[in-house]
């Protein structure tokens, strides 16, 4: 069990790293992406604005603090 | 040669440089100053490891449904991106050490001076070492190879542009017996960013089912555009740190600290 959780936790590590509120919106940015193209509506324009965003808030975060 | 498949092996080619120059740094402080032979062991183990883990996961990523592939590796490359983009940043604006090759490996070396007595023959610190740096530093190099390959279906050529990366890398250091702390690294490590972040928006909205408008060539618009949106928020980043506004408990953070976690 405690092996699992470890190569879990490794595994979180390596994909979310120290940021998992960008993780977080990447997720449900390609999720408003999927539902507007659904829709029918052109949709490519959702993900650089949620990258602007993102990037904008991830380097917010970090300038007001150490990186953990 | 498309324009995709130049950019998927520039950004393998890029990635893999800065990855292997770190590794480098490792295997040359516990090399020079516990044992090489032990040392180079722990490179070939690594480098096993990491086929394995490659041969293991190719089939089973290339066999996914191409929205699917687009989609999740879309979605990765860009939490990957939007990391080394936001450390670059904070880098280039002075609230991030710098990554110092030179003085990674003076901390190397200590720390490896000052883990016991060397026995003859084999050294387990010194393959444990190796073993993890090249390890650790080669998994993101090999995500990276798998996702960016996978995607156009040219796995072979993502491999090969890791390949000579690593090769070259290689040479340079027998040649400079030393580590490379002239290659520009944290250049190399923005312009990663730039090509992980505009290859992960792009097929992680087609993935999704967006059309971009030019097809493949509105990566001609999308990289350049990521590329001006950094420069632009790390002079802003800059120039605020310099004036105090916005960043009064901001400090310094170090790249040392990280060494467990992969290069960005």
């Amino acid at each position: 069990m405690t092996r699992v959780r470890g190569l879990l936790l490794a595994v979180w590590e390596f994909v979310v790293g120290d940021d998992w509120r960008t993780a977080i919106g990447v997720a449900l940015a390609l999720g408003v992406t999927a539902l507007v193209a659904a829709a029918g509506v052109t949709a490519w324009w959702v993900m650089p604005l949620a990258v602007l965003g993102l990037l904008a808030l991830s380097i917010r975060r970090s300038a007001r603090g150490p990186t953990r | 040669m498309s324009g995709a498949e130049l950019g998927l092996a520039l950004s393998v080619f890029l990635a893999c440089t800065v990855e292997a120059v770190e590794a480098l740094t490792i295997v040359l402080a516990v090399g020079s100053t516990r044992s090489w032979s032990s040392a180079i062991g722990g490179v070939g183990a690594a480098v096993l490891a990491l086929a394995v883990i490659v041969a293991a996961l190719g089939p089973a990523i290339t066999s996914l449904p191409i929205d699917v592939l687009r989609v999740v590796i879309g979605g990765l490359l860009l939490i990957f991106g939007l990391q080394w983009l936001r450390k670059a940043i904070l880098r280039s604006a002075g609230l991030k050490a710098k990554h110092d090759e030179s003085q990674i490996y003076e901390e190397e070396a200590a720390a490896a001076r000052a883990a016991g007595a060397k026995h003859d023959g084999f050294d387990g610190y010194a393959f444990t070492i190796a073993f993890k740096g090249v390890l650790l530093e080669g998994l993101e190099v090999a995500f990276i190879v798998l996702t960016f390959g996978a995607n156009q279906h040219r796995v072979p050529l993502a491999a090969a542009a890791a390949g000579l990366a690593v090769l070259l890398v290689v040479l340079a250091g027998v040649a400079a017996r030393a580590p490379l702390a002239r290659v520009p690294e944290n250049t190399l490590k923005f312009a990663v960013g730039v090509m992980l972040s505009s290859f992960g928006m792009f097929w992680g909205a087609e993935g999704a089912g967006a059309s971009w408008p030019g097809g493949d060539a509105a990566l001609l618009v999308i990289v350049p555009g990521v590329l001006i949106v950094a420069i632009a928020m790390s002079k802003t980043v800059a120039g605020t740190t310099d004036s105090g506004s916005i960043v009064p408990g901001a400090q310094m953070t170090s790249d040392t600290a990280e060494q467990a976690r992969m290069g960005a």
